[in-house]
């Protein structure tokens, strides 16, 4: 291909990345703003060009020694959820930008450690990111045209120029805000969406590979299984092999943590904590797929191409000997995306360092003092543009004038193992309260000056003079100085090796020099703050102990240096209306002291913050048991608080439930009393009439006889009525407080029924009521079948009662519902009234809608009915369709 | 002239005691099973004396005693509550709405009749 086709089509994916971001940037509502799938896909920026191209040049070499550096991050992944979103925690909480503030801070921030950790990435990143631009070269020159124009100076060197444009883009959106712990939309879109190209052109080159070249993955082995034997590839040799393995997975597993691209990532950009969730599933098998055809591409490359020097172009090597150069081309973008995101985000982190962790503290603080805010937010964001250029320019020279010779992988192996030097200071300062800045500081020197001996200096010494006695002989021909075997360990690879004993040597001096030096009491401050950090949380301005003399004018002062005046008002506001403070507030406390070094943070970083917020108070030492001492009382403060809070909500609602039960007593004896009232007006009326008869039949001598015997059966019926009425309260009053038990059986309710009309045939015969049984087939079921008998006696008998004489008809029927019965007794008198259908269950409830004549009863059938059916587990209730007379259903359910 | 009592209760075995009582000592007697029935046989006759249940279906005691202080035509008729409420506060309630007398079931027949009797002398 052409290289000006190739390069126009460069230009344009960049122009439509910019526009992605550009779009993005601007609308904070777009799909690619806090969204968990962006977020999982934008961690995705571990796969840099090494593993684009690198995994196959490995592969083909020597087998599946590509695939520990993923094995790390697959298992890091689930503990994310864990380590991460602590971490994430405590960066928002204090507006961290970087790994470099992240751990300053965690040392009580310390200038010199924020700055040392940056030179530390520096060194790194940089190489790192010059093996970006060797690949982005490499493959142009693979795909270019052999006859086109190779270039001969920088300045017609196509890289020079790729390279500018990445600093552009890094700069124009990495540095929209003076806060650098502000968000950067735009370029985390990209680098999903990079993400998605890389992978999906990965895998098609790979299913093209695979299974159109070669019948499939079978067919790859087969046919390579006769030029090499496929076991040795395969397989981790012997012990040996698998400490290397051992080793390699280690350090990739804290390269997933560490790298500054991934520290930006995963912790300044994540919006939610909750999109964690999908990033620990959706990350390892991202790196999953993106391994499953690197095997057979290799080996399908080794077959049909037989170079291994070029094995890590076979992606694009392979399409082009078939002639496909659009393949060649979608395999070159997905290379192109892989080296964007990462120099992007890496330029970034690194300038951010570069500018708040080492800049800013060392040099220009002073300045800023005296400038205006404008000017303030100018030169920082000037400051990390320059660090942006001087990053990538630098990272050109290098790889114009070293890393052209190397392999993409040996220097991004050099780059975890400089990295890994941070994981003591990090990882157990996370967890372990004693970790000292001190410790932290020799520790990382000390690995960092191993690694150098070990791995940086036999790489370079080769490089320059070519001579390979250094490596062979060891320093001054001593055989336990050589480099690579150091004190004879002689079976680890160079990275595993240099691993191995530079982090041996960082964890002894950092164990050893944090129990012996304590640290001062502000270290130990943020040491409990991050250890600590969900209880510390909740102390939140709290949590940092300080004593002195500092007054709010000042430290305004200092806040409108950098937030603009206006930003600094409205800061100082939230502040004095959160903690309840009057605005005219002149003495500041150490939770105002500890809130505007946080506000700082993001601007200036953590070193640098405390510096100037020191420069205008007069802090005062504090012991550090006197801080121990602050915390834990704050600490108790604030448990002590949630502890009364808890119990006073207990209170606030046991009261209610009180208040609740006194009224439902109140109701209950209500209810009682108008029960007891009834009752007694009920037993009152037939003892009325015993009474009056009584008296007359007893005194009056001239009574006619058959007056005088009205009077006595009137006496007797009365008694009669009386009788029933104390046998039904008992009864009902036995039912409503469940002190019966049903006698359930296995019943006929057919002998139920005859028998409820044997019992009322005698009033249904006085007054002529027909009472027809419509459905007389046998049904058993479980019941009561005395309980059931007075159900349905009483139903009946009601509706004799309400039937007109002569010509009264009651039916009873009963059909099957759903799992249960409905039985129904029906009659054609005048129907319950409306009003009344609501009340009719109700005890001693009697309508008054009746004929003239009171009928008898007691006003507890129904309630009893009800009580009864209840107790079955069915219900009953009043047919209203039903328009002829009134109609009662009662449903029971099958067991 | 007879004097005429109005016996309203909805226990017909009670009113057959009072109407035989009455009866006896010269009263021509009126009955009715509830408020409306008696307010239909106001619009007729003006009873001496009326004998009131209070818990009546339909229009209960209070009730029609409330009716009957409306009507010019009936203020001379004596009014006595005879129910089985004996609650203070029934009683009050009562004898507030302007009844004569208040008795409560269950009764003595020769005490409502000099009862009675006192009122209308």
């Amino acid at each position: 291909m052409s290289n000006y086709i190739l390069i126009t089509i460069i230009v344009f994916y960049l122009a439509f990345l910019f526009f992605l971001a550009f779009k993005t940037e601007r609308n904070t509502k777009s799909k690619w703003v806090n969204n968990p799938y962006v977020y999982a896909l934008s961690l995705a920026v571990y796969c840099t060009a090494w593993t684009y191209y690198g995994s196959i040049g490995i592969a083909a070499n020597s087998g599946v020694d590509f695939l520990p550096i993923y094995l790390g991050p697959v298992i890091a992944a689930p503990l994310w959820v864990v380590v991460l979103r602590k971490i994430i925690r405590i960066s928002k909480q204090h507006n961290i930008s970087s790994i470099a503030d992240f751990i300053s801070l965690r040392y009580g921030n310390n200038r010199f450690l924020g700055a040392l950790i940056t030179i530390i990435c520096f060194l790194a990143i940089l190489p790192y990111i010059s093996l970006q631009l060797k690949a982005i070269s490499g493959s142009f020159e693979v795909i270019a045209d052999e006859t086109s124009y190779i270039s001969t100076s920088i300045w017609d060197d196509s890289t020079f120029y790729i390279a500018f444009l990445l600093a552009v883009f890094a700069t124009f959106f990495g540095t929209q805000a003076t806060d650098a712990s502000e968000k950067h939309r735009g370029i985390v879109a990209t680098v999903a969406l990079e993400s998605i190209f890389k992978i999906g052109f990965f895998l098609i080159v790979g299913v093209y590979v695979t299974y159109w070249l070669f019948d499939g993955p079978q067919d790859v082995l087969t046919k390579f299984s006769e030029i090499d034997n496929i076991e040795t590839l395969t397989t981790i040799p012997n012990l040996e092999g698998g400490l290397n393995w051992f080793f390699m997975i280690a350090l990739s597993f804290f390269a997933i943590f560490l790298l500054p691209r991934q520290f930006q990532i995963s912790v300044i950009e994540n919006t939610r904590e909750k999109h964690l969730k999908t990033a620990i599933w959706l990350f390892p098998l991202y790196l999953l797929l993106f391994n499953l055809f690197v095997v057979f591409i290799a080996f399908g490359g080794r077959l049909l191409l037989g170079d291994v020097a070029h094995a890590e172009y076979y992606t694009l090597l392979l399409p082009l000997s078939q002639d496909n150069v659009f393949l060649a081309m979608l395999v070159f973008l997905g290379g192109f995306s892989a080296v964007i995101s990462m120099v992007v985000v890496s330029t970034l982190a690194l300038s951010t360092m570069v500018s708040n962790n080492l800049i800013i503290p060392y040099g220009f603080l002073d300045k800023f003092i005296r400038n205006h805010p404008e000017k303030n937010a100018y030169y920082i964001k000037n400051i990390r543009r320059i660090s942006i250029f001087l990053i990538i320019i630098l990272a050109y020279v290098f790889y114009y004038n070293f890393s052209i010779e190397s392999s993409l992988i040996s220097i991004g192996l050099v780059s975890f193992v400089i990295v890994a030097q941070l994981a003591p200071s990090f990882f157990l300062g996370l967890y372990w309260n004693r970790g000292s800045a001190r410790a932290s500081i020799v520790g990382i020197v000390i690995g960092f000056l191993i690694t150098i001996y070990t791995l940086i200096l036999p790489f370079t010494i080769n490089i320059i003079s070519g001579s390979n006695s250094f490596v062979e002989n060891g320093l001054f021909g001593i055989e336990y100085l050589k480099p690579y075997e150091l004190f004879g360990i002689n079976f680890l690879n160079p990275y595993a090796h240099a691993m191995f004993w530079s982090l041996s040597f960082n964890l002894a001096f950092y164990l050893v020099l944090s129990l012996v030096y304590r640290g001062n009491y502000r270290e130990r401050n943020y040491a409990e703050m991050f250890v600590d950090s969900k209880n510390y949380s909740s102390l939140q301005d709290n949590a940092l102990v300080w004593k002195g003399e500092a007054y709010v004018a000042d430290i305004k002062n200092v806040l409108e240096k950098f937030l603009g005046e206006r930003e600094a008002n409205r800061a100082l506001k939230v502040f004095f209306t959160k903690y309840n403070l009057p605005k005219d507030t002149q003495i500041a406390d150490a939770r105002l002291i500890n809130f505007s070094e946080k506000l700082l943070t993001g601007t200036i970083g953590s070193a640098s913050a405390k510096i100037l917020i020191s420069s205008v108070v007069k802090e005062e030492e504090v012991s550090l048991v006197e801080v121990l001492k602050v915390l834990e009382e704050s600490k108790e403060t604030i448990a002590r608080n949630k502890m009364l809070r808890e119990k006073s909500a207990a209170l606030t609602s046991l009261t209610n439930q009180l208040r609740e039960a006194n009224l439902e007593l109140l109701n209950k004896d209500q209810q009682k009393d108008e029960f007891l009232d009834t009752v007694a007006h009920e037993l009152k009326t037939p003892i009325t009439g015993i009474r009056a008869s009584t008296e007359l039949v007893l005194e009056d001598n001239d009574m006619p006889e058959q007056i005088r015997e009205q009077f006595l059966s009137n006496i007797l019926q009365d008694s009669d009525r009386l009788s029933r009425l104390i046998n039904s309260i008992l009864d009902f009053e036995k039912l409503s407080k469940g002190k019966t038990t049903l006698d359930v059986k296995n019943n006929d309710i057919q002998q139920v029924v005859k028998k409820a009309i044997q019992v009322v045939k005698h009033l249904a015969d006085k007054k002529e009521v027909k009472i027809v049984n419509k459905n007389p087939h046998k049904l058993f079921l479980e019941f009561d079948q005395d309980r059931l008998l007075q159900v349905v006696t009483n139903l009946l008998s009601n509706a004799i009662k309400f039937c007109p004489e002569k010509h009264g008809v009651i039916t009873i029927d009963y059909k099957m519902a759903n799992k249960s019965i409905e039985f129904s007794v029906s009659d054609n008198g005048n129907g319950i009234p409306p009003e009344d259908i609501g009340f009719i269950f109700d005890k001693f409830y009697q309508s008054k809608n009746q004929n003239t004549k009171k009928p008898e009863g007691s006003g507890l059938g129904l309630a009893i009915c009800k009580q009864i059916i209840e107790q079955h587990q069915g219900n009953i209730w009043v047919d209203e369709t039903y328009k002829n007379g009134a109609k009662f259903v009662f449903k029971l359910p099958f067991k | 002239m007879n004097r005429k009592i109005l016996i309203v209760d909805d226990e017909p075995n009670i009113v057959m005691t009072l109407e035989y009582a009455f009866k006896k000592q010269g009263f021509e007697v009126f009955i009715a099973r509830d408020g409306t029935e008696a307010l239909q046989i106001l619009e007729t006759n003006i009873p001496n004396v009326i004998l009131l249940d209070i818990m009546m279906p339909k229009v209960d005691g209070y009730e029609t005693l409330e009716f009957i202080k409306k009507k010019d035509s009936l203020s001379q008729v004596k009014v006595v509550f005879l129910t089985a409420k004996h609650k203070a506060s029934d009683i009050e309630k009562g004898l507030k709405l302007g009844a004569d007398k208040y008795l409560t079931k269950p009764f003595s027949i020769k005490k409502i009749i000099s009862e009675v009797l006192d009122l209308l002398n």
